[in-house]
């Protein structure tokens, strides 16, 4: 008898973080099951999506690119490619300048990394007012990099490459052991060489993570983005997506749905190929 | 051996050619697009910021040409960026925040002035119709008028009528000019818009009057209801006598009060930050955003750490069947891009026709998102939905970082399950979750998508002027302040709460910095 008690007592306890997983992995996954859906149900409307996998068919994806108002092609493309090379430059300029900061010893070495972590606590959404008065100043001069310019936008994003991710790169450098330097330096690799073919290569998995990081950090930024673009045609998915779905909720919601299924699958492949380096790279202060 | 290694080491091996041409061609583009941007600044006047663009690509030639100060050649790119989007945007909304600068007071006060004379222009009573023709040169548009004489005059905006003697005469109406080329119907069209907001001065003198014409074949005398008197620099209403002065507030204003529209950008000091405190239909508001700020932040972490914790806590036992579907079930709200998970929130908690409401309660009709208190139970719902994975993940790694004998020493000592949790666990995982909440603290206090694409910051308050609801947070009042289509748009104001957030922002992570120093210093 009083062996038995605390093994039922572990069999409840056990039953009950069953119940409490079970039921959490359902709240988690249920809303994408739901658009999933959503997307697939060819009855046109908020309510009719309601109704769970009733009939299956495309339909709203080939709706999806058959609305000339709504350039969601246009948008997909445009979001890639500002992601892309937003992303592959703060790769570049938080990796430069982590190198510095893990290679190098010099005055103000301290400082700097202080100052960039200080810098980021304050997020470039505060300064949406000043970036657009500045992009309409310089698109007064420059139209090719003003207001409603994806290059403009690009530039803006660039302009936060140096922070956490910058931090991020800087602790993976430092796991590099420098007699790897050393041996090649002997060798005869000047500073650059080392950087590109031995410090980046050996930072792959760093790299990635940033990379993911910051281009779904560009994919989900909508502030700045609904401030600078204003064409539809020039739009990106967080912009574009917002305005038509807010405009018409009910009866565009089929077609949201597969716009917001065929945007997230790439990031969520991406996101579980990832995933092992990502979860690293957050216990080192990322926020996504 | 050991010699030459030396004499390698100490004399750095001369850079190849590759990399000088590299570097050569680099930096002579770099300087090339300086010296153009900088020319074409001087063309506009800009003499400031095309010598800082010279200066900037003098400097970068300097930090790259030289030998040695490798760490400037690998901090200059991110730097230049970090420059002008970071720190001079943040110098930038500090500028704005103490001006004046939103609807109808953006530009000069000389363009004010311009602006609100031809504004004033009205037609003269029962004055006769000038026979005109809309003729072209080099894109500019100009007038070619018939006078009731029959003498031809020319003129455009800015430029005043003057006589055009070897005009072509058609049926007594002057219809062409050598040099220019007359616009025929469908081209009028095109450019209506741009032909209607002509104003043609009839002299140099603005008060004189001007042409202007609705239709493109007939012009009106148009004459100024508003008299700007230089010496006095006030505006006088012709019709009333009545004199509008520049007090200094960025417009022109009667004795009664009445501000005449345009206005211009003025430095105003500390009136946007009083204006927050002073006036009750701001402060009140502002009031309860800050407050709704915190507690939105606040409770987001709070609720995602307990929550995250527990699972991974619970997901940490090896005998426990299904633990990685359960976590990738768990990590989908953070794999999955958030803001189309607010739009698809949004769906979802719709008062009408949403899942929850329509399924779920069975055809309930629980207003989520449009009542005030149950929307921010809403939004902070869908955010610890969004947030509480990143937590789990990182909870996850830390639980696993702590050695198994602390935990067994605890037991052996005969502490419970709560008190090894309270007693040891817990402060081990503070360790490396501290600074972690504080970040995401931060995240919180601006996390804009959340609040925005979910409710917009509403249902709107409307209780007060001001287009705030309460689901707003800081963030969206400055995005709403500043671009609102509602309201007008307020820079100065916007601006000025914006530098709320930073002098806010600052304060907590000067404060939760030192508070953790403390915590690894314990450790």
């Amino acid at each position: 008898m009083s062996a038995s008690r605390p093994r039922i007592r572990r069999r409840l306890l056990r039953a009950g973080k069953y119940v409490v997983i079970v039921f959490v992995s359902i709240v988690s996954a249920f809303p994408i099951l739901y658009i999933i859906s959503a997307s697939l149900n060819p009855f046109g409307s908020l309510v009719g999506a309601n109704a769970l996998f009733a009939q299956v068919s495309l339909d709203n994806y080939i709706g999806l690119f058959s609305r000339p108002a709504q350039p969601y092609a246009a948008w997909f493309l445009n979001t890639l490619v500002i992601g892309l090379i937003s992303s592959a430059g703060t790769v570049l300029l938080g990796g430069f300048a982590a190198y510095a900061f893990s290679r190098m010893r010099f005055t103000g070495r301290r400082v700097g990394l202080v100052s960039i972590l200080l810098i980021q606590m304050f997020p470039q959404l505060l300064g949406v007012v000043a970036i657009f008065l500045l992009l309409t100043a310089i698109g007064e001069v420059f139209p090719a990099i003003g207001l409603d310019t994806q290059l403009g936008l690009i530039l803006v994003y660039l302009g936060g490459a140096l922070g956490v991710n910058t931090y991020l790169m800087y602790g993976f450098f430092n796991t590099v052991p420098t007699s790897i330097d050393e041996a090649a330096k002997l060798d005869g690799a000047g500073h650059a060489r080392i950087f590109f073919t031995i410090i980046l290569r050996l930072s792959a998995p760093v790299l990635a993570v940033v990379g993911l990081l910051s281009f779904i950090g560009t994919v989900s930024e909508f502030v700045v983005a609904s401030v600078v673009l204003t064409d539809p045609a020039k739009q990106t998915l967080a912009v574009g997506l917002f305005q038509f779905v807010t405009q018409e909720t009910s009866a565009n919601w089929p077609i949201f749905a597969a716009g917001a299924v065929l945007a997230a699958l790439p990031v969520v492949v991406l996101f579980f190929v990832l995933e092992r380096y990502i979860v690293g790279g957050l216990t080192a202060g990322a926020v996504k | 051996m050991t010699p030459t290694v030396r004499s390698r080491r100490l004399t750095a091996s001369p850079p190849s050619l590759t990399t000088l041409l590299v570097k050569v061609v680099a930096l002579g583009i770099v300087d090339a697009i300086a010296v153009v941007v900088a020319f074409v600044l001087f063309g506009h006047g800009e003499w400031f910021v095309a010598t800082l663009a010279l200066l900037t690509a003098a400097v970068l030639t300097w930090i790259y040409l030289r030998r040695g100060a490798l760490p400037a050649k690998y901090l200059a790119p991110g730097t230049v960026f970090l420059l002008v989007f970071q720190l001079f945007v943040i110098g930038y909304s500090g500028y704005i925040a103490f001006t004046n600068y939103g609807d109808g007071h953006v530009g000069s006060k000389d363009d004010a002035v311009a602006v609100l004379i031809t504004k004033s222009l009205t037609r003269i009573p029962d004055s006769p119709a000038y026979p005109m023709v809309v003729v072209e040169r080099g894109g500019e548009l100009s007038f070619l008028v018939t006078d009731p004489d029959g003498v031809a005059l020319v003129g455009g905006d800015g430029r005043p009528l003057e006589p055009a003697p070897d005009a072509d005469f058609s049926a007594g109406k002057a219809v062409a000019l050598p040099g220019y080329t007359t616009l025929n119907f469908a081209q009028m069209l095109q450019q209506q818009t741009r032909i209607a907001a002509m104003s043609v001065p009839l002299g140099d003198d603005l008060d004189e009057g001007a042409m202007r014409t609705a239709n493109g074949s007939e012009a009106y005398v148009y004459r100024a209801s508003m008299h700007y008197e230089e010496e006095r620099d006030v505006f006088v209403d012709v019709a009333t006598g009545t004199v509008y002065a520049d007090t200094g507030t960025g417009a022109f204003v009667s004795e009664r009060g009445v501000e005449l529209m345009p206005g211009w950008k003025v430095d105003v000091g500390f009136e946007n930050f009083g204006r927050a405190i002073t006036e009750e239909s701001i402060r009140g508001p502002l009031l309860s955003v800050i407050l709704w700020t915190f507690v939105f932040a606040g409770v987001t972490v709070a609720a995602t750490f307990g929550i995250g914790v527990l699972l991974a806590m619970m997901l940490n036992d090896p005998f426990l069947r299904g633990r990685r579907i359960f976590r990738v079930l768990m990590i989908l709200p953070y794999a999955f891009p958030a803001f189309l998970s607010a739009l698809i929130w949004s769906g979802l908690l719709n008062p009408q026709f949403g899942f929850v409401n329509q399924v779920l309660l069975g055809g309930a009709d629980i207003p989520w998102l449009t009542d005030p208190v149950l929307a921010k139970v809403s939004v902070l719902i869908v955010n610890v939905w969004l947030g509480y994975p990143y937590m789990f993940l990182v909870a996850t790694g830390a639980l696993q970082s702590i050695p198994m004998e602390y935990i067994e020493a605890a037991k052996v000592d005969g502490a419970g399950r709560w008190a090894t949790f309270r007693k040891v666990t817990l402060p081990l995982l503070m360790v490396t979750m501290a600074p972690l909440l504080i970040a995401s603290f931060a995240f919180n206090f601006n996390n804009f998508n959340v609040i925005y694409l979910l409710t917009e910051g509403g249902p709107q308050d409307i209780s007060t002027e001001m287009n705030v609801g309460a689901t707003d947070i800081l963030i969206t009042l400055v995005y709403k302040v500043a671009f609102g289509e509602t309201s007008g748009r307020d820079y100065g104001l916007a601006s000025a709460f914006a530098i709320i957030i930073f002098l806010l922002v600052a304060v907590i992570s000067v404060l939760s910095f030192r508070k953790t120093k403390a915590l690894e210093e314990l450790h």
